[in-house]
């Protein structure tokens, strides 16, 4: 093993000072010559088609240079593979400007380009578009009877269906002492990350592109964009160094990046297209869900019954899945579970990946059963945990790769001082407020990937190491950076990590908490490659100054070889180098999980979260106070940004449960609330304090670097805990979510 | 989004005269509502008459009477955190606080935020039908999501509500808006100012074209030393009030003298209703009283649904309001609520 | 990227981060387009371009304002100051150090918002209390959740821990 010296230290942000002092660019704000500038016009109508574009008054616009809609534009690929993506779900992907078919509100059916902002965005307003509209459904809850199971495809592997029934539920819930029964409801949410969607295409002279594209996964749009215009891969170079936040919206190659680059290849010229904030609310999104839960115990506080159904909403052309009630049975070993998840096909866009997909939605419902139950057995809702706390994973029935759970509630518990928290709901009182405590357990896959990273070591004694990954601001590029110094003994100073660049070794999309664990991995594998051939070239220098050492004999400390026996032989490795005739040292590794270990164990984050909530008693008015989060996410790599990341996750679980939702029309067909003012994400005056723990945990089967990832595990145990200090402050469970003004007086 | 041309005036003569020589101009001091509107494809000006060198608009003067003079073009910002009107007038720096974000306050003007548009779902979106922006093509609001909406004064037109703070806390104090136009000027109490949609939801207030804000000018009284300001919203800071509450009051011997309680966010103009005021005087200063009052300001509130709960909670809100008002040293940033 | 003179477009004069510009701007660009576009100063975000996030808040004439919601034309003679004003001579002012101290940002994006928000907050001395830094801070979003880290940032400096 080497020595960690930056693995587990607190490090700032390597990008810190171009972030605080504007000088970071991302993706539209990329000064190319001769730029110019598409606006996006969108279907007013929610299905139905395009029966006449008027172009008249667009064009009459001065510095209007082309517009671009299903009748004029350059040829597209005709089946649906070509417009798949990493994070595709099954069925027909959605084809920007492809025809006059009407399949959402919001659809884009043209781009104006024009030699300025300005001039685009009036012309995109005078476009005149007519439509025949058809009949179109967008209400959930008023088609629950339609919902199937979504089919199956690369999408399941990595977000599998529920598992099979187990035991009798049926039975064991009729016959159990407690039961408790409820019906939980949340609307969509959108990603919107502060950034907007946009891409700057550079167009290089026939069939090459470089492209600056907001993304979570350069080659991802990479690849989209080389096969939907039929381009080869390595003339398409995608780059996105800076991200502003994606949280799952740049997963999939959106609508931007497709019309820049058709308005490129078209003019022949650069063109960059930008989203405005209404834009964002016209793509991928957490979808609405319904689920019921059905928990049965024994008097005593042993679960003996789970039953949780879940029903989705997906679009009319793809089958979107996520994990939504898989996770009640991991955590608690009830003998029996029924647990089955739906999705029904309505006239909207196809939801998507949104932070913690499917774990935040089943949670809400899961955490909150589970303190009903608690209540009614009159038990502290964390000795329940306790006494249902699964040792193995009942549902799938492996034992845990390792699981530091107790340690959590324990820690955290601790630190919050949940002993004072009164187990009768409504009597904890400051003023005119209402006090409640609530808890809530938090799991999260750790999923393994396949995923690239080179090194190289060069006669200038740095370390240069790449992967195409992209930092979306999770802090991936310091962590790679502390990883990457470790193998060699580097100083951080002496390694530089590239990354945001389709033409670096291929990463699957950031995303899922896995991106830690799998391009950390590469980049180990990679690191350690190099050390071995520097090594190498080391035993046979001039002098065999390491005489018959082996590479266990040595450590390598400061930039360089040093004998353990005997500490004053020590080798530069800019000697080496040199040695190497100046050539630099390279490796380039994959990272490919060994599926047939991984398969033995249930692999998971786990997380508690224990949450204080005032509610104003005549008003209404919650404010989370303070909370703890207590986290088992294997090794973590930097405590700072770490810390960060599960304070973010707990600031959405604090919006999840109190703040944002999405209003559909379902008249109109339509979102309402398209825009920062209307929908609500936390400010500054709705945070108060919040604390994190990291609990010890080692791993080994995992991966290389043992860390499970952290950008989900904060998030998911946090609105459950808020709903359930609601119901310890109020005696009321709120099971529309998020919890508003209005519905606690 | 449209092109247009642009003037700065040097006047209010010349900014009045230009105005009223093109149909399609507008008046444009702070711009944080009009840029927006405009940008959402909501406004079409041909001209934008640029306000901002107006110097004699822009200053907070004593009047003669023992009131204030506020001028139109002062940003709110500079009116909330001016001396006197801290001292003597508290009840409007709080409101003008609890509404928007610092930098908007510093652009918005005082004449601006009297002019505001509603922030109805609908009306911001220029697909939608919406009679107050395109009159006789139907409020989708009525059977939609009316949770922002009105439950007093509104009609079958239009549910929308004023989204102006500030203007809760100028309806309780009676201000006077000073107003100049082509044929001179004139002023127009507070009351008066904003009016109900009833069959014309397109017209926000009884301004007539091309007259230009002046002035607001408080009364000598400004219940310094009794009053609150209590904004109900779905975050703690920056967004609109579900319901909003300006009281202020004056004891005497215990008991109130006179009152003044103006609700936001539940109707189509900063709400009040003197019979309840009235009530209170001779009254002590209890849940109780503010109760009765709540009463008589409620009596003819009606939900659309999502709106409901703003009946009780607007209640409740009077009440803890005016307890609120008995200790303005407990009042919260963000007029949140407390006690 | 500056226009040639048009009919219908004005000459603006700014003084920017101390030096001062001279544009040819259409009444329609606004000051946040003004800075991105034509002078590349893109420091200053476009979140929302209405007033709803705080992203391109720049200091104006000594006044946090937001970019979007005012035209280029209607500042002519103003002095502006962005974020990549904030810092003097290559030294970061003491906010930008606490911000990365404290790890006040995640993607960066309203970052340059956030500072010229907290500078101008710091500079009006309205706010005290945590409570009030919280609100006068509220016209800021962040949605990668840094608040509790901006905060900290902001009444670190404030307590002059940064001198």
């Amino acid at each position: 093993m080497i020595q960690s010296k930056e693995i587990g230290r607190a490090r700032r942000r390597i990008e810190g000072e171009l972030k605080v002092t504007g000088q970071a660019k991302y993706a539209g704000e990329y000064q190319v010559p001769d730029l110019l500038h598409g606006y996006v016009v969108n279907a007013t109508i929610t299905k139905g088609r395009i029966t006449s574009i008027d172009e008249t008054a667009a064009r009459a616009v001065p510095g209007v240079m082309e517009i671009l809609h299903h009748e004029r534009r350059l040829a597209l690929p005709r089946f649906d593979i070509m417009y798949s993506d990493m994070d595709a779900p099954p069925g027909s992907p959605f084809r920007p400007l492809y025809d006059a078919k009407i399949t959402f509100s919001g659809q884009p059916v043209a781009l104006v380009v024009a030699d300025t902002f300005e001039a685009a965005r009036y012309a995109a307003a005078l476009l005149n578009f007519t439509y025949e509209e058809v009949d179109f459904d967008v209400d959930l809850r008023a088609n629950l009877e339609k919902a199937h199971k979504p089919a199956k495809g690369l999408a399941t592997f990595i977000k599998p269906l529920p598992p099979n029934p187990r035991g009798d539920f049926s039975a064991a819930y009729a016959d159990a002492e407690v039961r408790f029964e409820g019906e939980f409801h949340h609307a969509s949410q959108h990603h919107n990350p502060l950034e907007l969607f946009a891409s700057t295409t550079v167009y290089e002279g026939p069939g090459k592109l470089t492209i600056y594209d907001k993304t979570q996964g350069t080659n991802n749009s990479q690849i989209y964009i080389a096969n939907l215009f039929g381009l080869r891969f390595k003339d398409v170079r995608v780059i996105a160094p800076f991200v502003g936040g994606s949280f799952g919206s740049g997963l999939r190659p959106q609508y931007q990046l497709v019309m820049s680059v058709m308005a490129a290849l078209t003019l022949k010229r650069n063109v960059r297209v930008t989203m405005d904030r209404s834009q964002m609310f016209t793509f991928g999104h957490r979808p609405e869900t319904v689920q019921q839960t059905r928990f049965g115990a024994t008097s005593d506080g042993e679960l003996t019954a789970i039953n949780h159904t879940a029903i989705s909403e997906t679009s009319s052309f793809e089958e979107y899945n996520e994990v939504v009630v898989n996770w009640g049975n991991m955590l608690y070993p009830a003998k029996n579970a029924l647990l089955d998840y739906k999705i029904v096909p309505l006239d909207l866009y196809t939801p998507m990946d949104m932070r913690a997909p499917g774990g935040s939605t089943g949670m809400m419902a899961i955490e909150t059963t589970i303190d009903q139950l608690a209540d009614q057995l009159k038990m502290d809702p964390l000795e329940f945990r306790l006494r249902n706390y699964a040792e193995r994973d009942v549902s799938a029935d492996k034992p845990f790769s390792s699981k530091e759970l107790r340690e959590c509630y324990r820690q955290g518990a601790e630190r919050f001082g949940w002993s004072d928290r009164h187990q009768e709901p409504r009597t904890n009182r400051r003023g005119n407020r209402l006090v409640g405590h609530g808890m809530s357990t938090g799991i999260w896959d750790v999923i393994a990937l396949p995923g690239n990273a080179s090194a190289k070591f060069t006669k200038k004694g740095r370390l240069i190491v790449k992967s195409a990954v992209t930092d979306n601001g999770q802090g991936t590029n310091t962590v790679m950076t502390q990883i990457a110094a470790d193998q060699l003994g580097l100083p951080l100073e002496a390694v530089t990590f590239k990354y945001g660049k389709s033409k670096h070794p291929l990463s699957p999309v950031q995303g899922g908490s896995y991106t830690t664990g799998v391009i950390g991995s590469a980049v180990k594998l990679a690191c350690l490659a190099v050390k071995n051939k520097l090594f190498k070239l080391a035993q046979i220098m001039d002098g065999f100054p390491l005489g018959d050492a082996l590479p266990e004999d040595v450590d390598f400390i400061g930039g360089e070889i040093v004998l353990k026996q005997d500490p004053s032989v020590r080798i530069p490795l800019k000697d080496v180098i040199a040695f190497n005739r100046g050539k630099a040292v390279k490796a380039s590794k994959s990272n490919i999980p060994n599926v047939f270990k991984l398969k033995q164990y249930t692999r998971a984050a786990h997380s508690a979260a224990f949450v204080e909530v005032e509610v104003d008693e005549q008003l209404g008015v919650v404010n989370v106070t303070r909370a703890v989060t207590a986290v088992a996410a294997g090794a973590i790599m930097n405590p700072q940004t770490a810390r960060s990341q599960i304070l973010g996750g707990m600031i959405w679980g604090i919006s999840m449960a109190l703040r944002e939702e999405t209003l559909l029309d379902t008249k109109l067909g339509k979102y309402v609330n398209t825009d920062l003012g209307e929908y609500h994400i936390p400010v500054h005056a709705d945070i108060h304090e919040l604390d994190v723990i990291f609990v010890e945990e080692k791993d080994e089967i995992i991966n290389e670097i043992g860390a499970k990832g952290i950008g989900e595990i904060g998030l998911v145990s946090m609105a459950p805990a808020i709903v359930n200090a609601v119901y310890n402050a109020t005696g009321k469970l709120v099971k529309v979510f998020p919890i508003k003004l209005g519905d606690l007086i | 989004m449209n092109n247009f041309k642009y003037l700065k005036a040097d006047t209010p003569a010349a900014a009045i005269a230009a105005v009223a020589d093109n149909a399609a101009s507008n008046f444009v001091a702070g711009g944080t509502n009009l840029i927006d509107l405009w940008k959402y494809d909501l406004t079409h000006p041909d001209r934008l008459v640029d306000i901002n060198g107006l110097s004699e608009l822009k200053t907070i003067t004593e009047l003669p009477d023992g009131g204030l003079r506020l001028g139109a073009l002062v940003s709110n910002a500079a009116t909330a955190h001016h001396a006197i009107v801290r001292e003597r007038y508290p009840l409007l720096s709080r409101a003008i606080l609890a509404g928007a974000t610092a930098q908007i306050r510093n652009s918005a003007t005082n004449g601006g935020n009297l002019l505001q548009r509603t922030r109805c779902y609908y009306f911001y979106d220029a697909a939608s039908p919406c009679n107050k922006r395109n009159p006789g093509s139907g409020c989708p609001a009525i059977e939609g999501h009316n949770r922002l909406h009105a439950i007093l004064g509104y009609s079958q037109k239009c549910i929308a509500v004023f989204p102006s703070d500030m203007c809760v806390a100028l309806a309780a104090l009676e201000a006077v808006v000073q107003v100049a136009g082509p044929d001179g000027s004139r002023e127009i109490s507070f009351s008066d100012f904003h009016r109900l949609p009833g069959d014309h939801p397109e017209r926000d207030n009884t301004l007539q074209p091309n007259e230009l804000i002046t002035s607001i000018d408080l009364p000598p009284t400004g219940f310094a030393p009794h009053h609150s300001y209590l904004k109900l919203r779905d975050r703690n800071s920056y967004a609109f009030a579900l319901v909003s509450v300006a009281t202020g009051f004056e004891l005497e011997n215990k008991t109130i003298k006179r009152a003044r309680i103006a609700l936001g966010g539940v109707a189509h103009q900063p709400w009040r209703v003197s019979a309840a005021e009235d009530l209170l005087v001779g009254k002590a200063p209890t849940a109780q009283s503010f109760g009765q009052a709540a009463g008589i300001i409620l009596a003819n509130a009606k939900g659309f649904g999502h709106n409901d709960f703003k009946i009780e909670l607007a209640r409740r809100a009077i009440i803890r309001n005016g307890l609120m008002a008995l200790n303005p040293s407990s009042q919260r940033p963000g007029a949140q609520p407390s006690l | 990227m500056n226009s040639p003179p048009s009919a219908t477009s004005h000459e603006v004069q700014l003084q920017i981060n101390g030096k001062p510009a001279k544009l040819q701007l259409e009444p329609w660009v606004t000051l946040l387009d003004a800075l991105r576009d034509h002078l590349d100063l893109t420091g200053s975000k476009k979140g929302c371009d209405h007033g709803q996030c705080g992203a391109c808040t720049v200091i104006c004439d000594g006044e946090r304002i937001l970019s979007c919601l005012t035209l280029g034309v209607m500042k002519n003679g103003s002095e502006i100051t962005t974020i990549e004003g904030i810092a003097v001579e290559g030294e970061m002012h003491p906010l930008q150090k606490a911000f990365i101290d404290h790890d006040a940002f995640q993607c960066g994006y309203c970052t340059p918002g956030q500072i010229c928000s907290g500078v101008a907050l710091i500079a009006e001395g309205h706010a005290q209390t945590r409570e009030e830094v919280k609100e006068l801070m509220s016209g800021n979003l962040c949605r990668c959740g840094a608040n509790t880290n901006i905060i900290d940032a902001i009444m670190e400096v404030k307590a002059g821990r940064y001198e």
